[in-house]
């Protein structure tokens, strides 16, 4: 076997195979072979290449051609011209729709990579324990110029000009939240980095953590130097074990170096870290609970003002910041606030990590620019809905947020239009839904979820939140009515206004959003009494067909509870009161006797 | 015992740093060695990476191939886990997914031995900001 010079891959991607990229790969292996190019050229079924709207996609390497749209029949001419006569077939190449120019490598390449990767700009890419590779790619040059360049307003200046907003959920700006810290006056100032991730769904601070832990201790220790901090405290889950053991790695090379600790590059600067356990309530996220935890007490929030920043951990001038926050810092720094702004729309600038979960084909941590559509990031990116079925909606802010249907598909995803579509940012949870999933399920999840998170401090949030629980399942269950909806409108409303700190005052949003989105569903819940999406059980009702039954018998063995009854060769019947809905005799039966209502 | 004292020692560190172990840069002179990434984060690690990992540390040894292999954060295809980059000597790096011990032996035997791609290679779907 002898290296081959030409690779054609095809994208084998689930969208792309239902357009046809099967039979396409398999006309090129046949071009290939019968122009006798079988020790020449190989072609390759390839993963999704996240570009699924101009599939099938074929890419010809090494030279990095990129063909869109390519049919079956259009295997031969590129075998032909392409492999055999090196000449590219203009006709399949990509053109910007702009434009209408085409586009030929290498900035071909860049059009189909939706992605942009800045605070993920080392993971995957080095090894996290080695402060060594951290550093031959730029690693520690921001804090560097920072500490020996400039002064910290100046510094505050770049980050306030960059836009950079608060990547925890909220969207303050982040340079305007360390000019606070900084004028407060106190013998000692504290930065906080916030790792207490805590959505269902959410994992993008874990994975900066555990592939690129001196990225954060870097923008933390710029922030020290900003903000005139010298301690810093990450406050993260003790459910983080790998991501612990790598920061306590990092942090440790980081003061062997000199780069944490007294006089760092040789200034008067010094500044240290010290990780602080949580043990896990998402209400520890909020940032006045976080600080009580941090300080031994019960993680419980107090009302704002006083702000962390004049009045933080132990009563000094704290600012708290979430991971990914910090992640972000010294690029900025070194690449300048221009490049990092001219990213993303208006008022937000720059990329957003999101864990990518749910019913799309490709789960994963994705980094998107600011003002790119949900349809992209799900479509294109994430590849489609699995198994091909319907989009229904996406949840973002996870228990915080809001759900998104077909209609806000388009909207560029920044802070302020999902705010105005009805959910919001949050930490980047993006939980995809399908026809399968059923609204008033997902919200008593979500619901069962803050019912479970919810510190007890303030009335609303204790004992609202379990109400809303209440009449969920009280309409999963069947009993429900349209008072009842109504009723969780008017309270979800009241705790909204009425909530001490963020959780109790988003909790009712999943909720309140597939109402507003999804009423014909919740009323075929309390009017039909009937779960489209077939989830809700008690709501669902097995029958057998009398014209499909052949009298086999098979469901009624497959029965656990013995509600099925019948002779052989004759009808069968199931005994309602008896069925426990788990389904097994709908498996079993060859014949689609058994039916669902 | 601070080793960098000053801006200049870590632009000099860097710079040391770059030359000998290319960390995947581009426009670096290339070295001879294979480099072989494989994601280790909590969920690449869940999903069996560690054993990929000894596999092919042992399995390149028996082979007698040049090769580092390095463990990194997550690549974000966290479907495809576990997840192995390889990067032949001046060529792109190729991200393997779905990968086990049998896949493992086809990397090395296939695709670094012989340069023969296999089917479900992940194009990579993002920018770098160094490009």
């Amino acid at each position: 076997m002898s290296e081959y010079k030409i690779y054609l891959l095809v994208c084998g991607g689930t969208t792309c195979k239902s357009q046809a990229g099967h039979a396409l790969a398999e006309n090129l292996k046949t071009e290939v072979k019968n122009q006798g190019l079988s020790d020449v050229a190989q072609v390759v079924i390839t993963g999704c290449f996240g570009f699924c709207e101009k599939g099938p996609i074929v890419k010809v390497l090494p030279d990095n051609t990129f063909y869109t749209k390519v049919k079956p029949e259009d295997a031969r001419e590129i075998v032909e011209e392409h492999v055999v006569r090196g000449k590219k077939v203009q006709r399949l190449l990509y053109k910007d729709p702009k434009t209408d120019k085409i586009i030929t490598d290498p900035e071909g390449m860049k059009v189909y990579k939706k992605q942009v990767r800045i605070a993920l700009r080392n993971c995957g890419a080095i090894n996290p324990e080695s402060i060594d590779e951290y550093i031959a790619r730029q690693g520690y040059e921001a804090l560097g110029r920072v500490l020996t360049e400039m002064d910290p307003q100046q510094t505050i200046d770049i980050i306030k000009k960059s836009g950079l907003r608060g990547r925890g959920g909220g969207g303050f700006p982040t340079g305007m939240k360390w000019e606070l810290t900084a004028a407060s006056k106190a013998d000692q100032k504290y930065v906080v980095c916030n790792a207490d991730e805590g959505d269902p769904g959410a994992f993008m601070d874990r994975s900066v953590l555990e592939g690129d832990p001196h990225s954060v201790i870097e923008g933390m220790v710029v922030c020290g130097y900003c903000t005139g901090a010298t301690q810093g405290l990450v406050y993260i889950r003790a459910e983080y074990p790998l991501a612990i053991e790598r920061l306590k790695t990092g942090i440790k090379q980081a003061r062997e170096y000199g780069l944490l600790g007294k006089n760092i590059f040789g200034t008067e600067f010094s500044f240290d870290i010290e990780l602080k356990y949580g043990a896990g309530a998402f209400v520890c996220g909020e940032e006045t609970a976080l600080i009580h935890s941090m300080e031994g007490k019960r993680g419980e929030p107090t009302m704002k003002p006083p702000f962390p920043s004049v009045e933080g951990y132990l009563g000094k001038p704290t600012t708290v910041n979430n991971v990914e926050t910090f992640a972000n810092i010294s690029s900025i720094i070194l690449k300048g606030h221009e490049w990092f702004s001219s990213i993303g729309t208006e008022k937000s600038k720059g990329t957003k990590v999101f864990a990518l979960a749910g019913k799309v084909n490709n789960v994963g941590l994705v980094e998107v620019p600011m003002g790119i559509t949900l349809r992209e990031v799900i479509f294109e990116i994430g590849g489609g809905i699995k198994g091909g079925k319907k989009f229904k909606a996406v949840q973002t802010g996870g228990p915080s947020g809001g759900c998104l249907t077909e209609q806000h598909l388009d909207i560029p995803i920044d802070y302020d239009n999902l705010i105005a579509a009805g959910s919001m940012m949050g930490s980047g949870g993006m939980v995809v839904m399908d026809e399968d999933d059923c609204m008033v399920d997902m919200a008593k999840f979500f619901l069962e979820f803050t019912v479970d998170e919810s510190c007890g401090k303030c009335t609303p949030c204790r004992i609202g939140n379990k109400r809303l629980f209440e009449l969920l399942e009280k309409i999963t269950k069947g009993n429900g009515n349209r008072e009842d909806i109504e009723r969780l409108v008017n309270l979800g409303n009241v705790i909204k206004d009425t909530s001490l700190c963020g959780l109790g005052q988003s909790s009712p949003n999943p909720v309140l959003a597939m109402i507003r989105n999804f009423p014909q569903e919740y009323d075929a819940h309390v009017v039909d009494k009937k779960c489209p999406s077939g989830v809700c059980k008690a709501l669902m009702v097995y029958e057998i067909v009398a014209e499909n039954c052949v009298g086999c018998t098979a469901c009624a063995r497959a029965c656990p509870v013995g509600a099925i009854t019948g002779e052989r060769k004759e009808i069968h019947t199931i005994d309602k009161s008896l069925c426990i809905k788990c389904g097994a005799c709908m498996d079993r039966c060859k014949f689609n006797a058994v039916i669902v209502n | 015992m601070a080793k960098i004292k000053n801006l200049a020692d870590l632009r000099k560190l860097k710079d040391q740093l770059k030359s000998k172990s290319n960390l995947g840069d581009k426009g670096g002179q290339h070295e001879d060695l294979v480099q072989v990434k494989i994601s280790m984060a909590t969920c690449s690690i869940a999903s069996g990476s560690r054993e990929i990992l000894n596999y092919l540390v042992d399995e390149l040894e028996k082979r007698n191939i040049d090769a580092t292999v390095i463990q990194t954060g997550c690549m974000g295809y966290c479907y495809a886990e576990p997840t192995v980059e390889v990067t032949v000597p001046g060529k792109e790096p190729v991200v393997f997914g779905y990968v086990d011990n049998r896949k493992a032996d086809e990397i090395i035997e296939k695709y670094i031995k012989n340069g023969i791609l296999l089917e479900g290679i992940i194009p990579v779907n993002y920018q770098k900001i160094d490009e």
